[in-house]
C-alpha cells in the first residue's frame, strides 16, 4: 500500500441551500505538512474543514485521504480529530477522561500512559483531575489539543484554535503548536482569519475567498509575489497604482501611471500588457524629502504626508499623491531622529525589483481595491 | 503596578457606608412574603396535622380529640396500609420509568429536530392542562372500557384471552399515571436538552464516538439535571395520587392516597389519616434522598 497520505480535496463544493460555502475547490494537503486555510469569516474556510472532518457533506466533489475516499465517510469512521474553536470539552469529564475519549471508544484498555504523555507533550502534566470549568482558556486549548492528538490522527483539523485567547497566549500557543507539529509529524490543516498567524506557523498557506482558493503557497511566495489585488491586501498590505504598460527595456516592463514612469521587473508580473495594477508593499518604499539624493533608477511618487503613526518598532506614513491616492509607507525605526511630521513634502522611492504587477481587468477602474483581513482595524 | 496603585484614602467611601448596611437587609426583606406564606401554609398545617397523628383514635369530631402522644397509631397504619404504601412507590415508580422512556425521545426531537416546528409541539405538550385532570382521567375510562377498540386491539393479540379486560386493571391505573404526569416529566427535560451543545455532540462524533456512544457518553451525563428534575416531579405527586386508581382501577389497586382520602372524608378517622399523610412524607424523602444520592447530581438540586 501506498504510503502517502496526502490529504485530497478535489472539485469539492458545498452549498446550503442558494448559498454556496465552498465553490468547486481542489487542493492537496502533503502528509506531514502545516497548511493554513486563511481567509475573512464566511469565506467557506470552516465549511471546507468541516467536510474534511465529516460533519458536514459535500453538495458533490471528493475528498481522499492517501489512497482512500473518505467523502461520505461517518466522522467516528475517519482518522482525522479536529481542535474546534470553542474547543467543546466534556464538561462533565476531568482532563484525563476527555483525553481519554477516542481512545476508549476506539477499544483500547490501557489510556494511563497515553494520558500521560500527552498531558507532558502541551504540559499541563499534574492537571489530570480537574474538570474544563476549573482551567483557563489556554489550559483548555491545550486539553482540546492533547484530546485530538492522543489519537494519532493522519490529520489534524484546527478551527480557529486561538481565535479566544489573548494576543500574548496567542504568540505563546502559535510557538507550541509548530513545536508540537515538528515532534508529531501528522498534516495540521489550520483554519485562522489572523494572517500573522497563517505566515507564522503554515508551510503552506492558501487564501480564500468566496468559497474559492485565491492564491496557494508558501507565505513568502505569496507575500512577495500576490496572484491578484485581494490577496495583495489580505495578506498584509500593498500599494496599488492603476498602470498601462507602455514598453520593455531588458528584463523590465516599462509602466505609466499618472502621468508618471514606473519599471518593474517582467518576472514579477502576472499580465505583461495592456492596463495593469502597479503593486509595491509599504516597507520597501522610503521616503525623502524633495532635493535629497534619490537612488536614479528608483522609482518615485511625490506626495504630501497626511498621516504619522508612531509604532515603535515603525512609523506608518500616509502621503496623498498629486493624483490624489493615498499611499502608505513602513519605515522602520532604525536610526535616530524624529519622524516626519504631517504636510511636509516628500518624495516616496523604491527599487523596481521590489514592485510587482497584477492583472487589472477591463472595467475595473483606477481607484485601488481595498480588502482588509481585519475589519476592526486591530492587527499590525 | 502595585505600589502605586493604592488610591489615596479618599472621603467618598465614608459617606457611601450607609446605603451599604441598608442593603444587607434586602434579601430578608425580600424573602419575607414567602416565608410568611410558607409558615402559614406550610409549617404551621404540618405541626397540626403531627399533632393530629398522635391523637387518641377513640375520640371523634362530637366529643373531640384527645392529645395522648400515641405512637402506636403509625404502627397500627403500617400494619393494616403497607400494602397501599408499596402499592403506591410501586406504581408510581413503574409510571416514572415509562414517562422517562417515553419523555425522553420526546424531549430530544423538540429540543434538537423539531426546527420551527418546536413551539407548536411545546404547546402541544402543554394542552392538556386546558382541560381539567379529573375530566382527563374520565376520558381515559371510556377508552379503555370493555367494548372500546383499545381492548379489541388488545386481544386480538397473540396469547391475550377473549376476556382480557384493561379497566380496574394496574395497567389502567398505571396508564392513567404515566398520561397525567408526562408533561412534568418532558419540560425539564426539553428544557436541559434545550441547552445541550451541538458541538459537543460533533466533538464526540469527531472522537470516534458511535450514535449509541454519544448518547451514553455525552448526551445523556450533560441531560442528566433534567432527568432528575423530570422524575422527581412525576414520582413524587404520581405516589400521592388517588384519583386513577380511584377512576382507572377497583380497591383492589387503591394507593395510599385512596386510603388517606377515605380516613379523612369517608371513615373519619383523623388521627389514622394523619398518620398515613406523614409517613408517605417520610416514604417520599427517603426515596429522593437515596435518588439523589445514587444520580450523585448533588451541584443539581
Amino acid at each position: 500500500m501506498a504510503d502517502t497520505a496526502d490529504l485530497v480535496l478535489d472539485h469539492v463544493t458545498k452549498r446550503f441551500g442558494s448559498f454556496t460555502a465552498v465553490d468547486d475547490l481542489s487542493l492537496t494537503v502533503p502528509q506531514g505538512s502545516f497548511f493554513a486555510l486563511l481567509g475573512a469569516s464566511g469565506c467557506g474556510k470552516t465549511t471546507t474543514l468541516r467536510t474534511v472532518a465529516g460533519l458536514e457533506e459535500p453538495t458533490s466533489g471528493e475528498i481522499r485521504l492517501g489512497d482512500k475516499v473518505i467523502t461520505h465517510l461517518r466522522p467516528y469512521r475517519r482518522p482525522v480529530n479536529t481542535v474546534f474553536q470553542s474547543y467543546a470539552l466534556f464538561p462533565h469529564l476531568t482532563v484525563a477522561d476527555n483525553i481519554a475519549f477516542g481512545l476508549r471508544r476506539r477499544g483500547i484498555r490501557k489510556v494511563a500512559p497515553k494520558v500521560g504523555e500527552m498531558l507532558e507533550l502541551v504540559q499541563l502534566a499534574g492537571f489530570e483531575r480537574r474538570k474544563p470549568a476549573q482551567l483557563s482558556g489556554g489550559q483548555q486549548q491545550r486539553v482540546a489539543l492533547a484530546r485530538a492528538l492522543v489519537n494519532e490522527p493522519k490529520v489534524l483539523l484546527l478551527d480557529e484554535p486561538l481565535g479566544a485567547l489573548d494576543l500574548k497566549l496567542r504568540r505563546q500557543m502559535q510557538i507550541e503548536l509548530k513545536r508540537i507539529q515538528t515532534e508529531v509529524g501528522s498534516t495540521f490543516l489550520h483554519v485562522t482569519h489572523d494572517q500573522d498567524e497563517a505566515m507564522w506557523m503554515a508551510d503552506t498557506v492558501a487564501v480564500m475567498n468566496k468559497g474559492r482558493i485565491e492564491q496557494l503557497g508558501a507565505p513568502t511566495e505569496i507575500y512577495e509575489f500576490p496572484a491578484n489585488p485581494f490577496v495583495s491586501n489580505f495578506l498584509g498590505q500593498s500599494n496599488l497604482f492603476a498602470a498601462e504598460v507602455s514598453g520593455r527595456s531588458g528584463d523590465d516592463l516599462l509602466l505609466a501611471a499618472h502621468g508618471e514612469r514606473f519599471a518593474a521587473p517582467a518576472a514579477r508580473a502576472r499580465a505583461t500588457g495592456g492596463p495593469v495594477w502597479l503593486g509595491i508593499r509599504p516597507e520597501k518604499v522610503r521616503l525623502a524629502l524633495p532635493g535629497e539624493q534619490v537612488p536614479p533608477q528608483h522609482n518615485q511618487v511625490r506626495g504630501v504626508l497626511t498621516d504619522t503613526c508612531y509604532a515603535g518598532v515603525s512609523t506608518e506614513y500616509l502621503l496623498r499623491t498629486p493624483w490624489g491616492q493615498e499611499m502608505s509607507v513602513f519605515s522602520a525605526n532604525a536610526m535616530a531622529g524624529e519622524p516626519m511630521v504631517p504636510g511636509t513634502e516628500v518624495v516616496a522611492h523604491w527599487y523596481p525589483a521590489h514592485s510587482f504587477v497584477l492583472d487589472r481587468p477591463d472595467g475595473a477602474g483606477e481607484e485601488a481595491p481595498r480588502y482588509t483581513a481585519d475589519p476592526l482595524g486591530v492587527a499590525p | 503596578m502595585g505600589a502605586t496603585a493604592a488610591p489615596p484614602p479618599d472621603d467618598r467611601s465614608t459617606v457611601e457606608r450607609p446605603p451599604r448596611t441598608r442593603r444587607r437587609g434586602l434579601p430578608f426583606l425580600l424573602l419575607l412574603p414567602g416565608g410568611l406564606w410558607l409558615l402559614l401554609f406550610f409549617v404551621v398545617p404540618s405541626v397540626q396535622l403531627a399533632a393530629t397523628s398522635l391523637y387518641d383514635r377513640s375520640g371523634s369530631l362530637e366529643t373531640g380529640y384527645r392529645q395522648a402522644f400515641a405512637f402506636g397509631n403509625y404502627v397500627d397504619a403500617v400494619a393494616e396500609y403497607w400494602p397501599h404504601l408499596l402499592r403506591s412507590a410501586g406504581y408510581a415508580g413503574i409510571a416514572t420509568v415509562i414517562c422517562l422512556l417515553l419523555g425522553y425521545p420526546l424531549a430530544y426531537a423538540i429540543a434538537q429536530k423539531a426546527g420551527r416546528w418546536r413551539t407548536l409541539l411545546l404547546v402541544c405538550v402543554i394542552a392538556p392542562f386546558f382541560t381539567t385532570f379529573l375530566l382527563r382521567t374520565l376520558a381515559w375510562k371510556s377508552i379503555l372500557s370493555d367494548n372500546g377498540p383499545v381492548v379489541a386491539l388488545w386481544r386480538a393479540l397473540p396469547f391475550v384471552p377473549d376476556d382480557a379486560r384493561l379497566l380496574a386493571t394496574p395497567v389502567a391505573v398505571v396508564a392513567g399515571l404515566v398520561y397525567n404526569f408526562l408533561p412534568f416529566m418532558v419540560l425539564p427535560l426539553y428544557a436541559s436538552l434545550e441547552r445541550l451543545d451541538r458541538r459537543m455532540l460533533e466533538a464526540s462524533r469527531d472522537l470516534y464516538a458511535r450514535p449509541v456512544a454519544t448518547f451514553r457518553r455525552v448526551t445523556l451525563p450533560l441531560s442528566m439535571p433534567g432527568v432528575v428534575a423530570g422524575t422527581l416531579l412525576t414520582f413524587i405527586p404520581a405516589t400521592g395520587d388517588y384519583i386513577n386508581a380511584e377512576l382507572l382501577g377497583t380497591p383492589n389497586q387503591y394507593m395510599i392516597g385512596n386510603v388517606i382520602d377515605s380516613a379523612f372524608l369517608v371513615r373519619l378517622d383523623y388521627p389514622q389519616a394523619a398518620a398515613l399523610s406523614f409517613l408517605l412524607m417520610a416514604t417520599i424523602l427517603v426515596m429522593v434522598f437515596s435518588y439523589l444520592r445514587a444520580a450523585g447530581t448533588e451541584e443539581v438540586v
